[in-house]
């Protein structure tokens, strides 16, 4: 998850992560807050070397750089695996496991669309998004 | 050869009882038959974790000094209105009420974070309650105003009284607008987006129980984590209902009143819900025994998910605006779980409402606690209306006043 700053909006930052650092980039989601700063979620594909200076850049450039995998959390002593955050799931991050019929949840599918937080009627999701 | 209840509390009482999950008991069933099962399985036990609107508690606090009669006037549990129309230290509190400052649905959907159903797993837990009471006063009763901490272990009674819980089968929602609805079914996305659904199914009380042979009146049940028993048919029992062959209803049928002592409950299973856009509600968790006195009720208690069917309902316009008509098809629970199902030629996601893991842990729990000896079955003292009792879930007859 980027979070681009108010000067940063208007300059074509992620451009640079393909051109120079030959990354490919999956934009999940991007818009613009009311105070004009941006917010990207970005899936990033590369070599590790390419990918690790590409953050670096961003950095530089005064974009705070997070893992979207830590942005949405499971309260695990609320959670009852009720699974009515399965069905929507875009990425299949929160799924009933077949075997011990709980609900699993992988943060690095995560893409914090936040809506399990909105819809988990026991309140166990938290996060930004 | 059909046993008595009397016959399987003897050998429960010696430790000796043979008990299965309904899950163990399907797959017994289907090796080696009803009449062997029906020899070998004493009880069958049943649970079911879900939402249950129709809940709450009652409690007495007893009297302060001086005196004030609560009956009658206002009483307020951590900013929740509580029912005080009855006598003078004795309030219930209904798990869907949410406090006066509630926004609601004013900036939509609303969040309804705290209701009723939270301060009973606040209470359940142990946690102090602000109660705030204010009376008329009366020559017996002069006080006007209490404003006290309470707590479950100082008050003299608190009763878990549940009008209609266990809702036997229930509907698969679906959205046929183009825009989302929040619904008690949870969120519901556009164009038939997904698929919610709400049921133990093949673990679930009355389903295992489908035609009310065993459960009854004065069942005793595990019912919060402590005991309970079924006081009365739950609201909206509708035994009438269409069944497929083998007995199990195809759309919502028969609900039970249970009622129990709170003090022996646990918060686990009494969880204060928030359905976004909705309102709030207690997920109840209940467990019932099915004694196995005969072949046929062996038979119902190897009922499994792919044998109960449930109706695919529009909760955009058919439910609200109560149209009358067929559903959109029917699906089963095997297929529900599955993660899919196919409407109106869509491939569409499914999700469960009810927690099928914790509904597998209640049936343990239950099959532990008999096992040991510690839970005997109760033979009902009135039978629930059955199919053929001519009872029927209505719709309401709007007359004008004037």
């Amino acid at each position: 998850m980027l979070k681009l700053p108010h000067g940063l909006v208007n300059q074509p930052v992620v451009y640079k992560l393909a051109k120079d650092y030959r990354l490919e980039f999956n934009i999940l989601k991007a818009y613009i807050t009311p105070k004009e700063e941006g917010l990207l979620i970005l899936e990033i594909t590369g070599n590790k070397d390419d990918c690790d200076k590409g953050i670096e850049y961003l950095i530089t450039c005064g974009v705070d750089v997070q893992l979207v995998s830590h942005e949405i959390k499971r309260i695990e002593e609320k959670c009852t695996h009720c699974g009515l955050c399965v069905g929507l799931c875009p990425t299949g991050a929160l799924y009933v496991n077949i075997k011990s019929r709980k609900v699993d949840f992988i943060g690095e599918k995560c893409t914090a669309c936040g809506m399990c937080v909105k819809a988990c009627p026991v309140q166990a999701m938290e996060g930004n998004f | 050869m059909p046993k008595t209840i009397q016959e399987i509390n003897e050998k429960i009482k010696k430790k000796s009882a043979v008990v299965l999950t309904a899950e163990e008991m399907t797959v017994l069933v289907r090796k080696e038959g009803k009449k062997s099962a029906a020899d070998k399985v004493d009880v069958v036990t049943t649970g079911t974790f879900g939402p249950m609107c129709s809940s709450g508690m009652y409690i007495n606090i007893g009297h302060s000094k001086p005196k004030i009669k609560i009956g009658g006037g206002t009483c307020t549990l951590n900013d929740v209105p509580a029912y005080a129309g009855w006598a003078a230290v004795d309030v219930y509190l209904g798990c869907t009420q949410v406090p006066e400052s509630d926004p609601l649905n004013k900036v939509y959907p609303g969040a309804f974070k705290y209701g009723g159903g939270h301060v009973i797993e606040d209470f359940v837990g142990g946690k102090d309650i602000r109660l705030k009471a204010s009376a008329y006063g009366t020559d017996c009763y002069p006080r006007k105003k209490l404003e006290t901490l309470i707590n479950i272990r100082d008050v003299n009674e608190a009763v878990l009284f549940n009008p209609r819980n266990v809702y036997q089968n229930y509907n698969v929602a679906v959205n046929l607008s183009d825009k989302v609805i929040y619904t008690y079914m949870g969120i519901l996305k556009p164009g038939v987006g997904n698929a919610n659904y709400c049921s133990a199914a093949g673990l679930s009380p009355l389903l295992n129980d489908p035609l009310y042979k065993t459960i009854g009146i004065g069942t005793r049940i595990f019912l919060g984590g402590g005991t309970g028993y079924v006081s009365w048919q739950g609201t909206q029992h509708n035994p009438s209902v269409k069944r497929k062959e083998n007995g199990v209803p195809q759309a919502p049928a028969g609900t039970l009143a249970l009622t129990g002592d709170l003090k022996q409950m646990k918060p686990e299973w009494l969880r204060g819900t928030s359905m976004i856009g909705y309102g709030t509600t207690l997920t109840v968790g209940v467990g019932i025994p099915i004694p196995i006195l005969n072949e046929e009720i062996a038979g119902f208690t190897a009922i499994a998910d792919e044998d109960i069917y449930a109706q695919i309902v529009d909760y955009s316009e058919a439910y609200p605006q109560a149209k009358p008509g067929p559903a959109l098809g029917e699906v089963n629970y095997a297929q529900l779980r599955s993660g899919q199902i196919t409407v109106q030629g869509r491939e569409v996601p499914t999700a469960s409402l009810s927690s099928y893991s914790k509904a597998q842990e209640i049936a343990e729990i239950l099959k532990e606690w008999i096992s040991k000896g510690e839970f005997l079955l109760t033979d009902f003292v009135a039978p629930l209306p059955g199919p053929d009792d001519g009872v029927v879930f209505k719709p309401v007859n709007e007359r004008p006043i004037d």
